[in-house]
């Protein structure tokens, strides 16, 4: 190979020696054919000029950093701040894959909020025996200060951020629910700001379906949520401050959204109810779109020590004179072990059955599934049942025997509070890396929103393990993202849809 | 607005027109010394008498050089007051606000800072005219993208009051260190040295031509009148006083002339007191003297903002 042409391969981009390496590829199938949805993109990269993705790639990077879309790096005196690390290629959903997703994931966000909904009223469920009560009761993220709340219309998760992968064989699973406070949903407009001005025409051709109505959408299920008697309701964003990792994305929805901002500092309650200080006197909020966890929202009726919420909040939300969004309570049916009968959950309540399936769970609690775990500990994913971001968790396969050890003799200690998975080959997707593609592995966390109707956000946050062979897609592990397209089924679908976002930016 | 989002704000701005002034200062002592005759008094010490911050500076680096005030007033990450310093500030501020402020006005001031940074990282400044130079223009961007994206309602008059008591603050400072520091020899007075001293203290607030084309020839009295009791020229105390005045009435409703809280009538007072004042009545309390009172009077009236609007007991504190 003469230097010249070896020069060319380096520089230019294409996916014909580009290997899948066995795992399941979101874009490119088994026989190296971009899927369905994929044609398009993959064949205009390959005609790019040489250099020319490179430094739409750079482009992208520099322009989050000017947008100043960064987050501190701990530890490191001289304030150096990085962008989260975000791969130009995006990760392609097609159209009928993807009503399938919408209809499960609002099937189950259905299910989990009559699930809650019972569980702090009548708890049918568990005198039916479907779930077991010791199982309720002994759930940390079970709040007695809850039971009996009826929020407005019965809803208690508004904002969920369901984690989804796919496994080798093409299967999607739901891997968590996270119904308290999912953030991320920033990245994903901010990663689809970005992309429209990298790949501008590709978009309009794909029929890529937008994510842009996403505050629109929110701002109108906060209003949905306001005391009947007010007119125009004050909403405000509750952060818990400047130093929270998810700083900019509180900020970012309430300006967005052209709501406050407020720090639990900021509130009071005065005369039951809450109000903000202003520079013109004490002002009433009737909507809260909380991002800070139950724990700490309310120092008298959680967590005393709490600087970062506002005392007596819950007492003016029970007389209904302030919602909250999401519902104190909700974290409940986060707990890993309430997880294991989602599945049951729907056919109980909407007598269905489950369209997107669960991650086969062992659960530690049931003596059948405990010896099966305790016997297989070097082929399963342990979790503890309310940690999240990796912590508390055994990677059978990667791990030693010592930390093998101490994981059984934890299950043994407390079975209540494990449960275990078979370790999943995470679907992967090309990413640039070192000058040329590689697959790395994804998952994907779409953004529902429950107030009049239930509304999916089309997509949502791919995240990417940048590192080689890595499952962890986490930010504080090395993780990055991507934008995530939905193409719509017809260009005339992707017509309406646009035609729908207009309507509502113009109201 | 909330209480904190204003003071964010309104520091915001603050700290932005403090890095622009610090950094005019600096560069007309940088172009004004190699003019200076030898034994003229030595202008970076001056320099850090006009800051205020006299004792600090000592502590840490002794005799005042070229080099090191110009790294203490430019990068020096200990010292609050340092360009560096205030426009980290600036940006901190501005982080907090980021939902009010808008997106243009926040990237205009984490370009600014990025760049700052970055020329903090990279040594001693090669070009300082240059450096400067850039500290102004970032700073007349940041008001001019603030004049055009930011809607006029309350937040904005909080930035504007922010940045005209900045400021009136700096003006007085300058005039101060002038009359006091630069000339202690009464044998200087009508001499090239002091044409050129008065001409740089003109252009530390971009004043130089403004100045001419209203009175032509540089006496002493002239700029005291110009920079102090001029209406018109933007960076004269009457002008910032009165443009902070008509902020003040803008956010609380009240009418001008009027006082319905403790910010209103302490900044009023002091309006009152600039407007109805001569050049010649100054030279007669001595310029000093004069400086001296109004810096009290402006920061009680900064306090008095402070009260009203953000510490936040509005029917505990009636008016006095």
């Amino acid at each position: 190979m003469s230097l010249s042409s070896s020069d060319e391969n380096q520089s230019r981009f294409h996916f014909k020696n580009y290997d899948t390496g066995g795992f399941y590829d979101e874009l490119i199938d088994e026989h190296g054919q971009p899927r369905p949805g994929a044609e398009l993109l993959v064949r205009r990269i390959e005609e790019l000029p040489n250099g020319e993705l490179m430094h739409r790639q750079h482009m992208a990077e520099r322009s989050l950093f000017r947008m100043g879309i960064t987050f501190a790096v701990y530890g490191d005196e001289q304030g150096v701040e990085k962008i989260f690390p975000f791969d130009i290629l995006p990760r392609i959903i097609a159209a009928e894959e993807w009503h399938r997703l919408e209809r499960g994931l609002k099937q189950r966000i259905r299910a989990l909020n009559l699930f809650i909904d019972d569980c702090y009223h009548d708890q049918n469920i568990i005198r039916e025996g479907i779930v077991p009560r010791t199982l309720l009761e002994s759930a940390t993220s079970f709040r007695p200060q809850c039971v009996g709340l009826n929020p407005p219309h019965g809803i208690w998760c508004h904002v969920t951020g369901t984690d989804l992968v796919r496994d080798k064989d093409g299967t999607i699973y739901v891997l968590e629910d996270n119904l308290r406070c999912p953030s991320g949903v920033s990245y994903v407009l901010q990663n689809r700001f970005v992309m429209k001005r990298s790949f501008p025409w590709i978009f309009d051709a794909s029929h890529v379906r937008p994510v842009v109505d996403y505050p629109g959408r929110l701002f109108g299920l906060l209003e949905h949520l306001a005391p009947e008697n007010v007119q125009s309701p004050t909403i405000a964003v509750l952060t818990p401050g400047v130093f929270n990792s998810a700083y900019y994305e509180h900020s970012f929805l309430a300006q967005q959204m052209g709501v406050e901002l407020v720090e639990g500092r900021d509130l009071v309650i005065r005369d039951g109810f809450v109000c903000m200080r202003t520079t013109k006197g004490f002002q009433r909020v009737d909507v809260i779109y909380r991002r800070i966890d139950d724990d700490f929202i309310d120092p008298k009726a959680f967590r005393q020590d709490s600087l970062l919420g506002v005392p007596g909040l819950m007492e003016v939300y029970r007389r209904g004179r302030v919602a909250l969004a999401n519902a104190p309570g909700t974290g409940l049916a986060d707990d890993k072990v309430i997880y294991a009968y989602v599945e049951k959950i729907i056919k109980y309540y909407l007598n269905e059955e489950p369209i997107l399936p669960n991650v086969p769970t062992y659960v530690c609690y049931n003596e059948e599934d405990r010896k099966y775990v305790l016997d297989n500990l070097d082929k399963l994913v342990v979790k503890a049942a309310n940690e999240s971001g990796g912590y508390g968790m055994l990677v059978g396969v990667h791990s030693t025997q010592d930390e093998r050890n101490k994981f059984a003799q934890l299950i043994k200690e407390n079975p209540r509070n494990y449960i275990a998975q078979p370790t999943l080959s995470l679907s992967r997707v090309p990413s640039i890396v070192d000058g040329e593609f590689a697959g790395r592995h994804v998952d994907l966390r779409p953004y529902i929103l429950y107030g009049e109707d239930i509304f999916v956000l089309p997509g949502g946050l791919t995240r990417v393990a940048l590192k080689k062979g890595s499952f962890v897609v986490s930010s504080s592990q090395g993780g990055g993202s991507k934008d995530t397209w939905v193409i719509a089924s017809s260009p005339l679908e992707a017509k309406y849809l646009q035609s729908q976002v207009q309507q509502q930016r113009n109201e | 607005m909330l209480s904190r989002v204003a003071d964010a704000i309104y520091w915001m701005s603050r700290y932005v027109e403090r890095a622009e002034n610090l950094a005019r200062f600096i560069d007309v002592t940088h172009n004004m010394t190699p003019d200076l005759p030898p034994g003229a008094s030595e202008p970076w010490g001056a320099l850090i008498s006009a800051s205020g911050d006299q004792t600090f500076f000592e502590e840490k680096y002794g005799e005042p050089t070229r080099e090191n005030v110009m790294h203490f007033l430019t990068f020096d990450a200990d010292y609050p007051n340092s360009i560096l310093s205030c426009v980290t500030a600036a940006r901190e501020n501005a982080r907090c606000v980021r939902e009010v402020i808008s997106s243009e006005m926040w990237e205009s001031l984490n370009q600014f800072y990025l760049s700052l940074r970055d020329a903090a990282g990279s040594g001693p400044l090669e070009s300082p005219n240059e450096f400067f130079q850039h500290v102004k223009d970032s700073s007349h961007l940041f008001v001019g993208i603030s004049l055009t994206t930011f809607s006029q309602g309350e937040a904005w008059h909080f930035a504007r009051l922010g940045r005209v008591l900045e400021r009136a603050d700096k003006i007085s400072r300058i005039l101060d260190v002038k009359y006091f520091i630069l000339l202690p020899n009464i044998q200087d007075v009508g001499t090239p040295v002091d044409d050129l001293q008065w001409s740089a203290v003109l252009r530390s607030v971009s004043g130089f031509e403004m100045y001419r084309k209203r009175h032509h020839g540089i006496t002493p009295k002239r700029v005291v009148g110009f920079l102090v009791l001029d209406r018109l020229f933007p960076h004269a105390i009457m002008h910032c006083i009165d443009v902070a005045n008509r902020s003040l009435h803008a956010i609380s409703g009240s009418p001008e002339g009027t006082f319905w809280n403790i910010a209103e009538k302490r900044l009023g007072k002091l309006r009152s007191e600039l407007a109805y004042l001569t050049v010649d009545e100054i030279i007669h309390t001595g310029l000093h003297e004069f400086l001296d009172s109004f810096q009290t009077k402006l920061n009680e009236a900064g306090d008095g903002i402070y009260q009203t609007f953000i510490a936040m007991e509005p029917e505990a504190h009636a008016l006095e």
